[in-house]
């Protein structure tokens, strides 16, 4: 017999005399954030070919605009050549293409039914949104790594110092997890595929165009500065910069970088798992 | 032994009332059956007891726990199968259940064993290993089923378990089903097929426009109508007439819509 009587009571008496210390809530927490993560990383095991694709953007990006601006000299870098300057703005924006678009799973999982089996299971909700935010995160070194092949054959001036590829690493990750948590809470609220994808197009270029990714921001109107300065996408940037190129600085300061980073992380976090339940409703 | 409890569950939506006041009791090891046309508050229902919608008014216990109060202790004494495929299709019938495996907190130790004890009773261990976008409709059904039972929960919802199924899938998810009661869980399930409610439900309520109609065993609801040798759609028409057009399973935009995007998923 598959399932012995008995076993039920016994499981009943354990439920309810369960210790819940605040440790290994954590520890379960944390356990449970990385098995959805893994998940995600099992797919893609199965099917990496989306990784590939997903590299033709960047690299048109790089060689195309990149190439001609180069040349044209239009932009003022300081002592960097454009190319240097133009590499970790592209990292940061193959990023953010793999993170924005990341909600509209949410709805797909939402109309066969994985978000209610989810939320009638016992995993925390914030364990459901970071462990999807992290999975963003591993696409997102596959194509930090598709970028720095590129950059090495354009003769970009690399970083090879392993502190600075583990920093890249780090600004990877959590950029990648704080726009597809961004991209969750878009499509929490919008609900419908036809709705979300014209809200993330909408969403996508603002970003990327009120950023430092491919040019100074001292260069923008007093009024685009300053949202550029809200913009988590210029400190990711001014991280890869600092770490991706020999040479390069940052201008706010790294600990800035990773602070800004990482209160955005924490507060899309909250807002998305209060969010995602109503998406089952 | 209860292990459900419904007292005057009610869920309004604004002015609409989806779930009007229901009360029963669900015993140990039984098959329950919710049956009805749409929008009679079946899908409601099992939400609020599946801890993902909450009761404007009344109580429901699972195990002696508040579904609302108590969601989080709720959530690990029940299982639940929704509608659609909901397997995925891009991992291993094997990945499938380790996942959930470990989502529930089975012990590392016990893991393999519980998924291949479980892969074998649903009879899906030759397939254990492929992708389940390979898999027919029967098998992902079994596969789901097996995903929802390995914690060993007290009460299994399914939702609909057997739509789109050709008749001998359905005939083997049945079989599941009856022997996962006789070994004491208790199931609750909706249907739009009688003759599925009448194989192998022990009481069925027959919901209507939030209300219960009807409620008892097959038999008990056929000798309500006065004919005890009447089929059950016989009695489903008398409580509430016959289903509309386009209330048949499977038969609005929406049904049709949400097959072909599976199908197209598997395919």
């Amino acid at each position: 017999m598959f399932q012995e009587q008995g076993v039920l009571q016994k499981d009943l008496d354990r439920i309810q005399t369960e210790n819940v210390s605040p440790i290994k809530w954590i520890i379960s927490f944390l356990n449970k954030t990385f098995v959805i993560a893994e998940l995600e990383v099992r797919k893609l095991r199965h099917d990496p070919t989306e990784l590939l694709t997903r590299a033709a953007q960047p690299a048109l990006w790089m060689l195309v605009f990149g190439e001609v601006f180069t040349r044209v000299r239009a932009i003022p870098t300081g002592n960097m050549s454009y190319m240097d300057f133009m590499a970790p703005g592209i990292l940061a924006q193959s990023v953010l293409f793999v993170a924005i678009f990341y909600g509209i799973s949410i709805i797909w999982e939402r109309d066969l039914g994985i978000v209610h089996k989810f939320l009638a299971s016992p995993i925390p909700r914030a364990s459901i949104v970071l462990g999807k935010a992290l999975s963003a995160g591993v696409r997102a070194v596959s194509q930090a790594i598709i970028i720095y092949l590129l950059s090495l054959l354009l003769h970009v001036r690399l970083s090879w110092d392993p502190l600075n590829l583990l920093g890249i690493l780090f600004v990877v990750i959590i950029s990648a997890a704080l726009f597809s948590t961004f991209s969750l809470i878009i499509a929490c609220i919008v609900k419908t595929r036809e709705r979300f994808m014209g809200i993330g197009q909408v969403l996508t270029m603002p970003l990327f165009f009120a950023s430092n990714a491919i040019y100074p921001i001292a260069i923008m109107p007093d009024w685009l500065k300053a949202i550029a300065h809200f913009n988590p996408l210029t400190y990711e940037v001014d991280a890869l910069r600092a770490f991706m190129i020999n040479g390069g600085t940052s201008l706010y300061g790294l600990s800035f970088d990773f602070g800004a980073l990482l209160l955005s992380m924490i507060i899309l976090t909250v807002i998305a798992t209060v969010l995602y339940p109503s998406v089952a409703r | 032994m209860k292990i459900l409890e419904l007292k005057n569950l009610t869920k309004r939506f604004g002015e609409f009332t989806a779930v009007n006041s229901i009360s029963y009791s669900i015993n140990k090891g039984e098959i329950f059956g919710l049956v009805g046309p749409n929008g009679a508050g079946k899908t409601t229902t099992i939400k609020i007891l599946t801890t993902l919608l909450p009761a404007t008014s009344g109580e429901a216990y699972i195990g002696g726990y508040n579904v609302t109060r108590n969601a989080s202790k709720v959530r690990r004494i029940i299982g639940y199968v929704p509608q659609l495929l909901s397997a995925d299709g891009n991992l291993t019938g094997y990945e499938n259940l380790l996942v959930f495996a470990k989502l529930y907190d089975i012990p590392s130790k016990e893991r393999k064993k519980r998924i291949i004890d479980s892969l074998h009773f649903m009879g899906l261990s030759d397939s254990a290993n492929k992708l389940v976008k390979s898999y027919s409709g029967g098998m992902i059904r079994r596969l789901e089923i097996a995903q929802s039972v390995l914690h060993k929960p007290l009460v299994l919802f399914l939702d609909e378990p057997t739509v789109g199924l050709d008749p001998v899938a359905r005939e083997t998810v049945w079989e599941y089903v009856k022997v996962l009661a006789s070994g004491g869980t208790t199931v609750l399930m909706t249907t739009h097929y009688m003759e599925e409610a009448d194989a192998i439900c022990t009481r069925i309520a027959i919901m209507n426009k939030g209300n219960i109609a009807a409620i008892g065993s097959p038999l008990e609801l056929k000798e309500s109508i006065g004919d005890a040798d009447a089929t059950l759609n016989k009695v489903f028409e008398y409580y509430i007439g016959k289903l509309l057009e386009s209330e048949e399973p499977g038969g609005n935009f929406k049904d049709v819509s949400r097959t072909r995007r599976v199908a197209k998923r598997l395919g």
